[in-house]
C-alpha cells in the first residue's frame, strides 16, 4: 500500500469498521497528495488552518448533470434547464461567500434558541416513545428498531413537513446523503437515483411552499417562505428565491438525518465498548455534554469533506497546487497525538476538546445545537432504561458511506426495559 | 531552606496578567508560597466589560470578576499599592507600610488612565477617566443621571465604545479627537473613516483636528464646557477624558530598574532589565506593563496594552520563573485586540504601527464588514476585520509567516485589491518608545 | 479584604465566567446551550453574563463544552475565592 493511495484505503469498505490505522499513515504526512491529484490533510494543524482559508472553495461539487431519456423534449430543454437551476442552486454547503453566507444567515435568522428549544420536548417524548415499543423483547437494533426515524421526525416538525410524509423523506434523504461521498459521486447508476430523488422532494417542496404561503404555520418552512420583508442590512438580502429555499430545506433534511443517526449509534457503540463510560453516565446525566463532545472528537457522525483550492497554498511545509481537490480528513485530526494526549483512548473527561466533529469554520454545522440535543436525550435514556445492554456483534456492520460514517445495524441483547425516568 | 526561598513568589498587580501568571505558576507545579498584592480592594476582575455593558447599565460594576481557574492557594494583598522595591534586600514596600519580602517577583502592576491636568481644569466634577471598576461604577452613576450633552476626548477605543455606549442610552454626545478621524493611531484614517460615518449616521458629534485648552466650571465647580485651541467651546456637563494610560511604573522609580512611564523592560524572556542593562534574574514582567523586544518585529521593544497579551505573557512568565536559565523560553506574541461598537465587532492582529499600505482583502469598506491587511515594506504586519473575523486567522497566519503584502490571493468574496494610504498620523511629540496602545 | 478566608462556593454567589473574545468566532453554540447567559448581537458579537446565577451551572457547562474553539472559562469549585 503505497503512500499516494492511502485514501483510496479509506474509502475501501473493508476498512469502515476501523479507519483509524490509516488515519495514522495519513498524519505522517500532514498534506498527502494522492494519485488521482487530490490532496488529503489529516492533522489538527494543518486542517485548522485551513477551514479559515478563504483560498478552499465549497463550490467543489460537479455540475448537475441528467442522463439522456430519449425524449428530445427533455434532453434538449427541460433537462438542461433543470441542471442549470440545480447548478446555480446548490445547496449552501456546497457555496461560497458572498452567496453562502446570504443564505446562511436567512436561515439562522429561523434557527432560533427558541424554535431548537422547543424541539426538545418533542425528543424526549418521541425518545421515550420508541425505547417503550421494545418492551418484551431481549434484542433491538439501535438503527432500524429506535433511531432512523428520529432526526427526520425532527426536522420535519421544525420545517413543517406533515407527518404521514415522514418515511418518504426519509428514503429521499438516505440517497441524496450519498452526494457526500466520492465514491457514490462517480458511480452512474448512484448519481441517476440521487437526481431522481432530488426532483421528487424539489417537486414536493415546491407544492409545501405553496401550501405554506397559503396557510402558514408557527415552523421554519412558513417563516422562510413568507419573510417579513425589511430592509436588508448592507450586503444581505433579506430573504431568498424559491430555488434556493427549496435547496436549503433539502439541505437541511439531508444533512441531519445521517449524521444524527450516526452520532446516537457511534455513540452507544463506543459506550458499549467502554462499559464503566455507560456506568457512569447512567449514575450521573449530567457528564452528558462531555460524553458528547468526546464523542464528536472519537468517532464524529462525519469524517471528511471536500474542498478545492481556488489558489496555490503553502502549508505546514507542502504546496497545494491551484485546482486540486483538498480532502479535509477531521476524523483523523481528531486523533492527530500531537493536539489531543492518548488520542486513541475514549476519555470524557478530557479538558480541551477542540475537535472537529461539526467540521469548523464558515460551513460549521449548522444543526448542532439540535444534534446535540438529540444524543444527550438518546444517550441518557439509553443508558438508563436498556437493563444489561450488550453488543451482539462487534464491530457491527457499517452503511457504505466513508464520510458519513455509521453502522448499518446494531444490535443489542437487553434484559427488559425500564420505566421511563419522568 | 533559605529565608529567601520561604518567601516564595510575589506577584505585583492583582489584575488579569498578574491572575493568568499566578495561575501558570500553579499549574506548573510551584507549590511554594505565593502572593498577590493589588492597589484595588477588589478581587481580578475583566475590564473589557466596563467600557461597553458597565455605561450601559446592562451589568453591574462588579459583575466582571474574574473566574479562578486553578486553586491558588495565595496570599492576597488587596487594596494595598506597592510603593517601593528593594532589589537588594529583596523586599517589596506596601503604602501602608508593610514590607513584604520575595524570592521571586513578577511585575504586573498594568497602566492607569491619563488624567487631564488639574491646572486646566481637570479637578472639576462630572469630569471622568475610564480604567478601573471604581471609575465605571462612578461614571455609570453620572450616565444616569441624564447629562444634557457628554463631551468624550479622545476617540481611540475607549473613547468611541464610551459614544458608542452613550448614543444607546439616547444621550447627546460630542467625540473630539486631534487627528482626522477616530481610531487613527491603531487603524489609520482610512479605516478610522468607516468608524467617522458610524458615528455620524448615529448621531455623535464627531469634531476632528479638534485640541482641548481647558475645561471650565460653573460656581459649584462642576464642568460645564471646553475651550478649545481653535477658539471654539463646546458646552457639556459630563466628560470624559479618554486618552489613553501611562504604565505604572511610578512605584519603581528608585528601584534601579529600566522602567518609565512607557513601560518596565524586559528581555525576549520576560526578565526584567536593571538599569544597566543587565538582566535580573529574578524579576519578571508581563502584561500592560512589560516592554520586550518582540521577535515577529524585528525585535523591536514594544509593549501591548491588550486583553490576550496580559493572559499569554502572564502564563509566559510564569513558566519562565520556574524554568532553569537554560530553559528559558522567548515570548513571541502576535498582538490582538477585539472592540464591539455602534453594532459592529473589530477585532484586529498585529501591530499596524510604521504601515505604509493597506488593502481591503475580503468584503468591501462600503458594506462595513470586510477584512483590511496593513503592509510595511511589501510585508503583511497587521490585519482589521469589521463584522468578518472568520477569515482572520488565516491572516494572523500569513502576518507571523511575513507574507508579502497583500497576502492570499485568489480567494473567495475577493475583489480587486486596491492598496491604500493608510493614513496614520505622525507619531506624538512625547511618544515613548513602541506602544500598541488604546489611542 | 487583606485576610485570605477561603469559603466554600456558596450559593449566593455568582458563577465566574469569562470569555476571550479573542479566540471566539462567533459559533453562537454557547447561545444555545445557555440561552439566558450568552447572546449575539449584530453579525458576530458575543453579549455573555459574567456573573450568571449558580442555579444555572449546568447551562453553563453545557456553553464551555460545546464551543467549537474553547474560548469560555468558568471558574472551577474548588477555585478559591480570595
Amino acid at each position: 500500500m503505497s503512500e499516494d493511495t492511502l485514501f483510496s484505503e479509506v474509502l475501501d469498505r473493508a476498512n469502515r469498521a476501523d479507519p483509524y490505522p490509516i488515519y495514522a499513515r495519513l498524519r505522517e504526512n500532514p498534506v498527502s497528495p494522492q494519485r488521482d491529484g487530490s490532496v488529503v490533510v489529516s492533522t489538527h494543524a494543518a486542517i485548522r488552518s485551513l477551514i479559515f482559508d478563504p483560498r478552499l472553495s465549497s463550490e467543489d461539487l460537479p455540475p448537475s448533470h441528467r442522463p439522456p431519456t430519449g425524449n428530445p423534449l427533455k434532453d434538449w430543454l427541460l433537462n438542461p434547464i433543470k441542471d442549470r437551476i440545480a447548478t446555480a442552486h446548490r445547496p449552501l454547503i456546497f457555496r461560497d461567500p458572498p452567496d453562502h453566507d446570504t443564505l446562511r444567515s436567512v436561515v439562522m435568522r429561523e434557527f432560533t434558541v427558541a424554535r431548537v428549544l422547543a424541539l426538545k420536548q418533542r425528543v424526549v417524548r418521541d425518545v421515550d416513545a420508541l425505547i417503550d415499543a421494545c418492551r418484551g423483547r431481549d434484542e433491538v437494533c439501535l438503527v432500524e428498531d429506535l433511531f432512523y426515524p428520529l432526526p427526520v421526525a425532527v426536522i420535519c416538525d421544525m420545517l413543517g413537513v406533515p407527518e404521514v410524509d415522514e418515511p418518504q423523506f426519509q428514503r429521499w434523504a438516505t440517497q441524496l446523503a450519498t452526494a457526500l461521498e466520492p465514491d457514490a459521486r462517480h458511480d452512474e447508476a448512484s448519481r441517476h437515483k440521487t437526481v431522481a430523488a432530488f426532483d421528487a422532494i424539489s417537486g414536493y417542496m415546491r407544492a409545501l411552499i405553496r401550501e405554506k404561503r397559503r396557510r402558514p404555520g408557527p415552523d421554519m418552512l412558513s417563516a422562510l417562505a413568507n419573510p417579513i420583508t425589511t430592509k436588508p442590512g448592507p450586503g444581505g438580502k433579506a430573504a431568498m428565491g424559491d430555488f434556493d429555499l427549496i435547496s436549503t430545506a433539502i439541505l437541511l433534511l439531508v444533512a441531519g438525518h445521517e449524521t444524527t443517526v450516526n452520532l446516537i449509534t457511534n455513540g452507544m457503540l463506543t459506550l458499549l465498548r467502554h462499559p464503566h463510560e455507560l456506568d457512569r453516565l447512567r449514575a450521573d446525566p449530567e457528564r452528558a455534554p462531555r460524553v458528547i463532545e468526546e464523542l464528536l472528537r472519537y468517532e464524529p457522525p462525519v469524517h471528511f469533506r471536500t474542498r478545492k483550492a481556488l489558489g496555490t497554498i503553502e502549508i505546514a511545509g507542502h504546496t497545494i497546487r491551484k485546482g486540486a481537490p483538498v480532502i479535509l480528513l477531521f476524523a483523523a485530526a481528531n486523533r492527530d497525538p500531537a493536539r489531543f494526549a492518548d488520542p486513541d483512548r475514549f476519555d470524557p473527561d478530557r479538558e480541551d476538546v477542540q475537535h472537529f466533529g461539526f467540521g469548523g469554520g464558515l460551513h460549521y454545522c449548522m444543526g448542532a445545537p439540535l444534534a446535540r440535543i438529540e444524543a444527550e436525550i438518546a444517550l441518557v435514556a439509553l443508558s438508563r432504561r436498556l437493563i444489561a445492554p450488550r453488543l451482539l456483534a462487534d464491530p457491527p456492520p457499517y452503511r457504505p458511506g466513508a464520510s458519513l460514517r455509521g453502522p448499518e445495524r446494531l444490535g443489542i441483547g437487553i434484559n427488559g426495559i425500564a420505566a421511563r425516568s419522568t | 531552606m533559605s529565608a529567601a526561598a520561604d518567601a516564595g513568589i510575589v506577584v505585583v498587580g492583582a489584575s488579569l496578567a498578574g491572575l493568568r501568571g499566578a495561575e501558570a505558576l500553579r499549574r506548573n507545579g510551584y507549590a511554594g508560597r505565593l502572593t498577590l498584592i493589588g492597589n484595588e480592594p477588589y478581587r481580578p476582575y475583566d475590564r473589557p466589560p466596563l467600557s461597553k455593558h458597565v455605561l450601559s447599565g446592562e451589568l453591574a460594576p462588579d459583575a466582571s470578576e474574574l473566574p479562578q481557574l486553578v486553586a491558588l492557594d495565595a496570599d492576597w494583598r488587596l487594596g494595598h499599592a506597592a510603593v517601593g522595591l528593594d532589589r537588594v534586600a529583596r523586599t517589596i514596600r506596601l503604602a501602608d507600610g508593610a514590607v513584604l519580602a520575595y524570592d521571586r517577583l513578577l511585575i504586573a502592576t498594568g497602566a492607569q488612565a491619563r488624567h487631564w491636568p488639574a491646572a486646566s481644569g481637570g479637578a472639576l466634577a462630572n469630569i471622568f477617566t475610564l480604567r478601573g471598576r471604581d471609575d465605571a461604577a462612578r461614571l455609570r452613576a453620572a450616565l444616569a443621571q441624564g447629562p444634557r450633552r457628554v463631551l468624550i476626548v479622545g476617540a481611540g477605543l475607549i473613547g468611541c465604545e464610551a459614544a458608542s455606549c452613550c448614543r444607546d442610552l439616547g444621550l447627546p454626545v460630542t467625540l473630539l479627537d486631534p487627528n482626522p478621524t477616530p481610531l487613527a493611531r491603531s487603524l489609520g484614517t482610512w479605516i478610522g473613516g468607516v468608524i467617522a460615518e458610524c458615528l455620524k449616521d448615529s448621531g455623535v458629534a464627531f469634531h476632528p483636528g479638534a485640541r482641548v485648552l481647558r475645561f471650565e466650571g460653573d460656581a459649584s465647580g462642576r464642568v460645564v464646557r471646553a475651550d478649545l485651541a481653535d477658539g471654539r467651546t463646546i458646552e457639556a456637563d459630563l466628560v470624559i477624558v479618554a486618552l489613553g494610560a501611562t504604565r505604572a511604573t511610578d512605584w519603581l522609580r528608585d528601584a534601579g530598574l529600566m522602567a518609565d512611564a512607557g513601560g518596565v523592560t524586559c528581555d525576549g524572556a520576560c526578565r526584567v532589565l536593571a538599569a544597566d542593562g543587565t538582566t535580573c534574574p529574578d524579576i519578571y514582567a508581563a502584561g500592560d506593563v512589560a516592554r520586550w523586544p518582540n521577535s515577529l518585529y524585528g525585535g523591536r521593544l514594544v509593549s501591548v496594552e491588550h486583553w490576550g497579551n496580559a493572559v499569554a505573557q502572564g502564563a509566559h512568565a510564569a513558566r519562565n520563573m520556574l524554568a532553569p536559565a537554560e530553559d528559558q523560553h522567548r515570548y513571541d506574541h502576535l498582538p490582538a485586540f477585539w472592540s464591539s461598537q455602534f453594532g459592529i465587532n473589530i477585532k484586529a492582529v498585529g501591530l499596524s504601527e510604521g504601515a505604509d499600505s493597506v488593502a481591503i482583502v475580503q468584503g468591501s469598506r462600503a458594506s462595513r464588514r470586510f477584512l483590511a491587511v496593513y503592509g510595511r515594506a511589501g510585508r503583511s504586519i497587521a490585519a482589521v476585520s469589521f463584522d468578518q473575523a472568520r477569515w482572520l486567522p488565516a491572516y494572523a497566519e500569513a502576518i507571523m509567516a511575513g507574507s508579502h503584502h497583500p497576502p492570499i490571493r485568489d480567494a473567495s468574496d475577493q475583489g480587486r485589491f486596491a492598496t491604500m494610504e493608510p493614513g496614520f498620523p505622525p507619531p506624538r511629540a512625547a511618544s515613548h518608545a513602541d506602544e500598541a496602545r488604546h489611542v | 479584604m487583606t485576610h485570605p478566608t477561603k469559603t466554600a462556593s456558596s450559593r449566593t454567589t455568582p458563577l465566574r465566567v469569562v470569555v476571550d473574545l479573542n479566540r471566539c468566532q462567533g459559533y453562537a453554540q454557547c447561545c444555545y446551550a445557555a440561552p439566558g447567559a450568552f447572546e449575539v448581537r449584530g453579525h458576530e458579537i458575543l453579549f455573555y453574563d459574567p456573573a450568571p446565577p449558580r442555579a444555572r451551572r449546568g447551562e453553563i457547562e453545557r456553553a464551555v463544552q460545546a464551543c467549537p474553539v474553547r474560548a469560555i472559562s468558568l471558574q472551577a469549585d474548588d477555585g478559591e475565592t480570595p
